[in-house]
């Protein structure tokens, strides 16, 4: 990252992460201004300490209860926080807007880490629908299988699942890295405007349907491509970011990244709005 | 929006009744109109098991028109008239409601469409299962007051499907809610979650074909298409391949028969399924905390993929 006191506001909210989009019909960026992040926080969150550790058994506890039961914790500066027995429950681990290192030991239902920003995740088991819906930053590493709606609508962080993932991934996604070890349902990218995907495996039909932006990498083979998805090429650098990303998301290290596939989005229907309905039907 | 569970033992019998009573009642939140379990228990096999209603349950929301059990009582003398008119003979009965009944029957013919279609011809009158193990038993409520009404809880069987229903396509009662037979093979069941949308143009053909439908529910038709697919030779496998072109919507199903289970899940997989198998025991249900209700351990599950097709023997 460039020295971010020196350059300008523009790239330096780009550097930052801190931009957002107006949609209407085309790209619009309006930008924060960065000065005020240092004043940025949220309220309610709390200063931990990470070699402050406890354990949490949800095992008797509704979703709200246990959600609770980790605010609670994070404000008593644990900083490292072991769930045992989730035991597939909703909602597990949502809204948390603090650094913290979360640790699941099972599986998590539908909804699980959605809307978060800022937390380590680690899950030592399965996750169901719509798994970090929302997530700003931070990361969240599940170990085995993921179900549909996986990091929907994600603006930033890292999300990556060792295993295979189902239908809609990265859906209306609009930032960030999801990054699957194995193979990816149906309409993965659908809709996306931003970030990446990389699936090292296969991936079912409509890839990256509606695209708007961002890219989808795929080591494996590829169902059929979606509405206005397009190959893009491999560029070097691609291959030495995706190099690093797969090294730091301890998966795939020694996957052949100069053989996966890139997509983007052709921007046929960047200007939908503007076209005939003759010219939409060629579009689509 | 519904909740569908299944499982089924391979090598074993277990509680069939209590585990799917467990995994019906974690997806309780996905609906609780009315609740229906696809039983199938151990039986020696010789005789056909009659489970019908002879009216509708008219409490707990129900849509339907409350009716004296005088009314009831006839529709039963009847039902009676017409079984030792065709030859089959009632080796045990029992009352267990006074609208819902089950019959151990000895009848020897294979064809069960006549037998069905004279029996369904007394207004008021529904065959919900008939088959040497099946058992269908559906009623108002959730998981738990449909179990406990009927005393499933000890039955033991090798697999079961069942339903947790939210009504949205038609009433809530007893002929809309799931499972549903596939009239009129014996032991085959289905539930579904989802909505068909070419469910009208579909319906109509199968009629024209002889097809019989009891309600208005969209979920109908999976059983009745499978139904036709099978009489005209398909396998079951074969038939629900087919399901997904020929059905259009959105939708989960599972189908099972006296010895094998079997999913499908549409091209767009947008109804959820979470899928456990292991050497001998496959369970699955829209949630995983149905399998955890069941399988509370740490275990290794996944969701199908869109389009997919599978059928475990017992």
């Amino acid at each position: 990252m460039a020295n971010i006191k020196s350059v300008s506001k523009k790239t330096k909210a780009q550097a930052m992460g801190m931009h957002t989009e107006v949609l209407t019909g085309r790209t619009q960026q309006k930008f924060f201004n960065p000065d005020e992040a240092e004043n940025f926080y949220y309220f309610g969150t709390h200063d931990v300490d990470f070699n402050k550790r406890t354990d949490l058994d949800v095992k008797d506890m509704t979703a709200a209860e246990a959600n609770k039961e980790i605010d609670n914790l994070m404000g008593q500066g644990y900083g490292t926080i072991v769930i045992k027995n989730p035991q597939g429950k909703h909602s597990l681990g949502v809204g948390i807007l603090n650094k913290l290192n979360l640790i699941f030991e099972g599986s998590l239902g539908y909804f699980g880490m959605g809307s978060c920003d800022g937390p380590i995740v680690r899950i030592n088991g399965r996750v169901g629908w719509s798994c970090a819906e929302n997530l700003m930053a931070g990361k969240v590493v599940i170990e085995k299988n993921a179900g549909s709606c996986f990091g929907a609508a994600i603006r930033g962080g890292d999300l990556i699942c060792k295993g295979s993932v189902g239908a809609r991934t990265g859906i209306d996604m609009k930032g960030g890295t999801i990054i699957i070890g194995g193979d990816a349902g149906a309409f993965t990218g659908f809709m996306m405007q931003r970030g990446r995907i990389i699936i090292l495996g296969d991936v079912g039909i409509n890839l990256g349907d509606s695209m708007y932006d961002g890219t989808i990498f795929v080591g494996g083979e590829i169902g059929s491509y979606g509405s206005d998805a397009v190959d893009a090429e491999l560029t070097k650098s691609d291959q030495d970011w995706l190099k690093r990303k797969l090294k730091v998301a301890e998966i795939g290290e020694n996957f052949d990244v100069s053989k996966m596939k890139k997509i983007v989005a052709g921007k046929k229907l960047w200007n939908y709005d503007n076209l005939e309905p003759t010219e939409k039907k060629g579009a689509i | 929006m519904c909740g569908i569970a299944g499982l089924i033992h391979r090598g074993k019998s277990s509680k069939v009744g209590h585990e799917l009573q467990g995994m019906l009642q974690a997806l309780k939140h996905r609906g609780e109109d009315s609740t229906g379990y696809a039983l199938y228990g151990d039986t020696d096999g010789k005789n056909f098991i009659m489970r019908f209603k002879v009216g509708e349950n008219v409490g707990e929301g129900s849509t339907s028109v409350a009716e004296d059990v005088s009314v009831y009582d006839e529709r039963k003398k009847i039902v009676d008239s017409y079984l030792n008119e065709m030859g089959a003979k009632i080796i045990k009965e029992e009352r267990i409601l006074p609208y819902s009944l089950r019959y151990e029957i000895e009848y020897n013919k294979k064809d069960l469409l006549e037998f069905s279609q004279k029996i369904e011809s007394i207004p008021g009158v529904e065959i919900l299962s008939m088959g040497k193990s099946l058992e269908v038993i559906k009623d108002l409520g959730n998981a738990k007051m449909v179990c406990d009404r009927y005393n499933l809880d000890k039955l033991v069987g090798t697999h079961a499907i069942g339903h947790a229903r939210m009504a949205t396509e038609s009433g809530v009662d007893i002929k809309s809610a799931h499972p549903f037979w596939g009239y009129p093979f014996s032991d085959v069941s289905v539930v579904h979650n989802g909505q068909l949308t070419n469910y009208w143009n579909n319906r109509r053909a199968l009629e024209n074909k002889g097809m019989r439908f009891m309600s208005e529910c969209d979920s109908e038709l999976i059983a009745v298409y499978l139904a036709e697919k099978m009489r005209d030779g398909a396998s079951l496998e074969e038939g629900m391949r087919e399901s997904l072109t020929g059905l259009d919507g959105v939708f989960t199903y599972f189908v099972a028969t006296k010895d094998s289970l079997g999913m499908a899940k549409d091209t767009m997989a947008a109804k959820p399924l979470v899928l456990y198998e292991s050497d001998d025991l496959v369970a699955m249900g829209s949630e995983e905390i149905a399998i955890r209700s069941i399988l509370p351990q740490e275990i290794d599950t996944y969701d199908p993929f869109d389009g997919e097709v599978k059928v475990w023997q017992i």
